[in-house]
Parts: structure tokens; C-alpha cells; sequence
């Protein structure tokens, strides 16, 4: 990877609380205008990395940089080329629209005819063209996610963190908050967001798996389900669903119900297959088809995790 | 430094500010209320003071001089006895804070030209009252004699006392201008404390702090809304005390609006100071009132004469800006002072204000702790 293209990376990063390690020892880089992904559950330390990376956090260990800036020394300059959104909801409530897209123009410094246009797109973005005066304390979760957002992004800046950005989130709302990720990849900038949601994680070009502070997997998403399930995932379809699923656990076979079919992870398929085939005909029960599928990262990371 | 960042965050502090009336309110209703209460219950004037007379010499001079004291608002003669031994009853109960007993040879002597002794039993439990009370004593006394001296022969001195700054000897008068210095002290400082930890609780900061502004550019801009209302709260003190406590104000104001804005950015800084330190708005507000409160009320020569304070205590006065304060008020109300003769008050005002605001500057981190 070229030095210059490269927007954000880390190395041996680590932060302890106390005898609390948050983060363990991670190393990574992101390209510019790739979107990269930080999976992992609550807790796992993906808030406390993008905290380091903004410069609102020292590290205890290890370094980095973010746009060729030190996150140790040059933490303000690192504060001029970044746009942050965090977990929680951070823009002023007893503000209006309007008056928290000024403030924070002051704050990145945009000024003059730039201005008022970056307010305007703001405004276009989070679709509150016509609620401009709206206080917004009054305002869906979903609509100030994109507001805040917005504020982010007033001084376009080359890399944009994005700490869940949809927790709490409907799903439309979501889904609409992706796309407008998606553009900005697509217009060159680069995008670290972290998650808890699998089918989101689907959307990044590159996703670390974090687990209690360490990233137990990185790659693609197509790379991570290749090469780190060690297992495979069978689907079944039978006759009768629901007593198939009780005859294979019983058999003890790993399987779980997916719609109205059965997910059944195996070690090896060549002779699952015929067993399971065996075990449903004692049970008088017909099976339709078993097809070996492309495990999904919630199967990555459960696997992972069992491993680690 | 960029204006136009301190302007966006002074305007949004300001926003804010009007949209919480209940806070708005009370930072104006603050001063008159203090006003009000300590204004009407500090008065150290000592008015119609219990007196016991035990008259034994029942002659026409006693009758006079206890008449004398009669007479005086400073003394109201409860009752009249006439033993000795019944003076302790009234003072024990404290039905009576004097007692004035009059022996019998007091008009022999005074006719005889001796000196003639006057008892005066003072309840010295309260040793402020007492004092004064042992000046009006003196005074009414001095007074008769000096009467019957002009009866008697001409006086070989007569003392003409007049009071310089304060003619009135009110002592509303000199009370007032310090008040408000220690009200504002207190004002200044709570007017800022919940400022920054607000935002730390709110979460607001940490967006605020992902951004480029700088500490200074921060910390300006939220001093200069609370610098207005600091600024009423004086204007509203200032008129209180010349057109209801009929306070005399012989200074110039302007010189007035200078150096309590100089005490106010002091103020304010130490409001903030606390507020970034703490990140907490109720230990903020609460350190924010005993930090100021305290030291002004009594450390600040207010209430008690620095002079007359244990060195140590002296030592710790200069750290407390209400004590420049005080005096600056005190000088430009009473005396008419010009900046020339408040240099020293001043000067250390100045100091105070721009430690506390480079403290303030770094104590304030971008970063999460």
C-alpha cells in the first residue's frame, strides 16, 4: 500500500483503565476513501479506538496516525481534517436546527459564501429543509443521527469517524443513513465506522472483528467468511421443520432454525451430509434438499469468538 | 485566535442562556435579593439600647444626667431601681444590655469640683453592640459634663469632632458599597460554574472538543454573556444602592464600570476554573459558593478590620480579590477616589483576573480524562 494513500493507520495501539485493558495491542490501516468497519459487540473497545483516533483520548500504548498526523502530538491538527459523530447524540438540544449547524460552521472555521451552502446541503441531507427553526430536542433519533451527521461534515473533511452511527436507529432510517455513507465514500473520503449490527457490517469494504479489545479477524467481508470459518454451514430443507430440528439436535447435530429452513454447522460435509440424510429417514421425515451455503459473518464471528 | 469562533460560541452560550428563563431570572434577581436580606440585617448602627437606671444620689444633676440618656435614640430606660443589687437581675435575664448607676456622692462631688464617678455596666456577651454602646455612653456623658462645665467656669477645651467620608456616621453607608462587592463575588463565580460541566454532562463536549477551537478561543467566548449579566447585576446594585439605601455616590462612574469589569473578568474566570475542574454542575455550584462566599464575607475587611486579623490570616486576604473589591467600592462611593490613588487595588485585581484566566486556560483539556 502507498504511504500516501493510506488515511488512518495504527500500530500496537492500547488503552488500560486502571487493570481494565479496552484496548489490546491493535494494528490496522485504512486507504483513502475505503470504508472501513469495525465490528464487535458492546464493550469490545471499538468507542474507546475511535476515541484515540479522534485525539480525544490518549493511548497508553502504541501509536498512530490519522491523515499523516501524530495522534499522540498532533492531535489538534488531526481535530482540523476529521469529522466525528459520536455514539451518543452530541449536537445541543435546546438549539435549533439551524442554530447548531451555525455553531459548529464557527467551530471548523467555515465562513463566508461557503457558509451558507454548506448549510444549505447540511439541511438538504437530513431532509429538514422546511424545519430549519425546530428546537431539536423535538426531533426522531433517525433525523438527528443525520443531523449530526451533517455537523460533521460541514468543513468536508477527508476522513469521517462514525462512532454506531444507527444504534437506535429504525430500519428505513438506516438504511437511508448507509446510502448517504456510501456517497461519501464514492466522492473520496474515507469512512471508519464501527457497529454491532452484522448486516451493516456487510456494506464495508474492509471490517476488523474486535472481541475484548483485540481484532480476532480482518478482510473483506467475502475474505473474512472464507478463510476464518473453519466449519461449514449446511442448509436443509425438509417436509416437517420443526421435527427435523428436534431429530438432529437430538443426534446432536449444531443446528438451528433459519425461516423455514435449518442451518445445521458441520465439521466436515462429506460425511455429515449422508448422516444427516440418515438420520431424518429414521424419522420418517422427507428431506427436499441440503445444500452446502456461504456462511454469514454472525457465523464468522460466533466461530471466532468460540475460538478465541 | 479567531474572533469569529469566540462570536459563535459566545452567541450560542447566549442562546441558551435566554432559553432557560429560570436561570435568567435568578441571575438577575440574585443581587437585589441579597441585597435586600443583608442590606436590611447587617446594620451595625446600635439603636435603642436597653438601659437600667439605678439613680442613689436622687439629686437634680443625677436626674439630669439619666434624662440626658433618656433623651438619645441610642438609649431606652426601661426601668429605674434603687439598689444596687437589682441591676444584676436585669442584665442575667437580658432584659436590659446597660446599666448605669449613679453613686451617691456624684452631685456632692461635682459641686465640689471633685471628679465624680458614674458605674456603667455594659452585657458584653455581644462585644460589637457593647462596644458602640460604651461610645454612646461616652459620649453622652462627655456631653453633660461639658454642660455643666459652661454652668460652672468656661471650659478649658472644647472638642469639636467631626467625621470625615461617612459625616452621618451611617454605617449603612459604608456597609452597602463593600456588600456589594462580596455579593458580587459570589454572583461572578456561580454565574460560570455550571458553564463547562454542563456541557461535560450533556455529552455536548465531546463534539465540541472534536473540533479545531482552541482552549482560549473556548474559554473568551463563554466568559462574554456572563460578563453582561455580570455586568447588570452591578448596574442593578449600583442603583439600588444610591436610590434605595441612599448610599452617596461621590466617585466617577466610569471609573466605576472599569474596575468592576476588571473584578468581573477575575470573577468569571474563577467560576470557570471551577467549572472545568469539577465536570460537575452541582459540585461546581457548590464549591463555586464556598470558594467565594466565605472569604469575601469575612476575609475581605467587609465585616472584619484586616488590620486587627492574626498575620497569617492577613497574608491569605491578599489572594482574595473581593478585599481589593471592598475597598475600590468602599474609595469610590464614600471618597471619590481617582484610579490614581487605587493603583495598588487595581494593579492586584488585574493579577488575580489574569492567573485565574491562564489556570483556567490550562486546566481545560480537549481530551477525555
Amino acid at each position: 500500500m502507498n504511504e500516501n494513500n493510506i488515511a488512518v493507520k495504527v500500530e500496537g495501539l492500547t488503552r488500560t483503565f486502571g487493570d481494565f485493558t479496552a484496548v489490546e495491542r491493535i494494528s490496522f490501516s485504512v486507504s483513502r476513501g475505503e470504508i472501513y468497519g469495525f465490528l464487535g459487540p458492546n464493550g469490545a473497545g471499538k468507542s474507546t479506538t475511535i476515541k484515540m483516533l479522534c485525539g480525544l483520548l490518549l493511548p497508553t500504548g502504541g501509536n498512530g496516525t490519522v491523515g499523516g498526523f501524530d495522534i499522540v502530538k498532533e492531535s489538534e491538527k488531526i481535530k482540523k481534517t476529521i469529522g466525528y459523530m459520536s455514539q451518543k447524540f452530541s449536537l445541543y438540544d435546546d438549539l435549533s436546527v439551524e442554530e447548531n449547524i451555525t455553531f459548529f460552521s464557527g467551530m471548523y472555521g467555515v465562513t463566508g459564501k461557503n457558509k451558507k451552502e454548506r448549510k444549505e446541503w447540511v439541511l438538504e441531507m437530513s431532509g429538514l429543509k422546511d424545519k430549519r427553526a425546530v428546537i431539536t430536542k423535538t426531533l426522531p433519533g433517525g433525523i438527528k443521527q443525520r443531523l449530526a451527521l451533517g455537523c460533521a461534515l460541514l468543513h468536508e473533511p477527508p476522513v469521517i469517524f462514525l462512532d454506531e452511527p444507527t444504534s437506535g436507529v429504525d430500519p428505513v432510517s438506516r438504511r437511508n443513513f448507509w446510502s448517504l455513507i456510501y456517497e461519501m465514500a464514492k466522492g473520496g473520503t474515507t469512512v471508519f465506522v464501527t457497529t454491532h449490527y452484522m448486516d451493516e457490517a456487510e456494506h464495508c469494504d474492509r471490517l476488523a472483528l474486535i472481541y475484548r479489545g483485540k481484532i480476532i479477524a480482518e478482510g473483506t467481508p467475502t475474505e473474512l467468511k472464507v478463510q476464518y470459518m473453519s466449519r461449514y454451514v449446511l442448509e436443509i430443507e425438509t417436509d416437517r421443520t420443526f421435527e427435523a430440528l428436534e431429530v438432529l439436535n437430538r443426534s446432536g447435530f449444531e443446528t438451528a432454525l433459519f425461516g423455514s429452513l435449518l442451518h445445521a454447522v458441520v465439521d466436515d460435509t462429506k460425511t455429515a451430509v449422508p448422516e444427516i440424510e440418515k438420520e431424518l429417514e429414521k424419522a420418517d421425515i422427507k428431506v427436499i434438499r441440503i445444500d452446502k451455503i456461504m456462511p454469514s459473518l454472525e457465523d464468522v464471528f460466533v466461530t471466532l469468538i468460540e475460538s478465541a | 485566535m479567531k474572533f469569529p469562533r469566540i462570536r459563535a460560541i459566545a452567541k450560542k452560550e447566549l442562546i441558551q442562556i435566554r432559553r432557560d428563563p429560570l436561570s435568567l431570572a435568578m441571575a438577575f434577581l440574585m443581587p437585589v435579593m441579597l441585597l435586600f436580606i443583608f442590606g436590611y440585617a447587617i446594620t451595625l448602627d446600635v439603636n435603642n439600647l436597653k438601659t437600667v437606671v439605678c439613680d442613689l444620689d436622687k439629686s437634680m444633676l443625677s436626674r439630669e444626667l439619666a434624662a440626658q440618656f433618656g433623651k438619645s435614640d441610642y438609649f431606652t430606660i426601661i426601668d429605674r431601681v434603687h439598689s444596687y443589687g437589682e441591676i444584676d437581675g436585669y442584665l442575667d435575664r437580658g432584659e436590659a444590655l446597660v446599666a448605669i448607676s449613679i453613686p451617691r456622692d456624684f452631685s456632692e462631688n461635682i459641686k465640689r469640683g471633685r471628679p465624680a464617678e458614674l458605674q456603667v455596666i455594659v452585657d458584653g456577651s455581644d462585644s460589637n453592640t457593647a462596644t458602640i454602646a460604651l461610645g454612646y455612653i461616652s459620649a453622652v456623658t462627655g456631653l453633660f459634663s461639658e454642660k455643666i462645665a459652661v454652668r460652672q467656669s468656661p471650659p478649658l477645651i472644647e472638642t469639636r469632632v467631626r467625621v470625615w467620608f461617612n459625616e452621618e456616621l451611617e454605617s449603612r453607608n459604608y456597609i452597602i458599597p463593600g456588600l456589594i462587592a462580596v455579593i458580587m463575588s459570589v454572583i461572578a463565580a456561580l454565574l460560570t460554574s455550571l458553564t463547562v460541566a454542563r456541557e461535560w454532562e450533556r455529552g455536548t463536549m465531546e463534539q465540541l472538543i472534536s473540533t479545531p477551537v482552541k482552549t482560549q478561543e473556548f474559554i473568551l467566548g463563554k466568559l462574554m454573556p456572563y460578563f453582561l449579566i455580570g455586568f447588570i447585576d452591578m448596574l442593578i446594585s449600583v442603583l439600588l444602592a444610591v436610590f434605595l439605601f441612599d448610599v452617596p455616590m461621590k466617585g466617577s462612574l466610569f471609573l466605576l464600570a472599569g474596575l468592576s469589569s476588571l473584578f468581573l473578568f477575575g470573577g468569571l474566570s474563577l467560576g470557570m476554573l471551577i467549572s472545568i475542574v469539577a465536570k460537575s454542575q452541582l459540585v461546581a455550584s457548590q464549591i463555586a459558593m464556598v470558594a467565594t462566599f466565605l472569604p469575601a464575607f469575612l476575609l475581605s475587611g467587609f465585616m472584619y478590620a484586616i488590620p486587627n486579623m492574626p498575620k497569617p490570616l492577613q497574608v491569605i486576604t491578599y489572594a482574595i480579590p473581593a478585599r481589593y473589591f471592598v475597598s475600590i467600592l468602599k474609595d469610590i462611593f464614600l471618597k471619590g477616589n481617582a484610579l490614581h490613588m487605587l493603583l495598588f487595588e487595581t494593579s492586584l485585581l488585574g493579577l488575580f483576573a489574569l492567573v485565574v484566566f491562564a489556570i483556567a486556560n490550562k486546566k481545560f483539556k480537549k481530551r477525555i480524562e
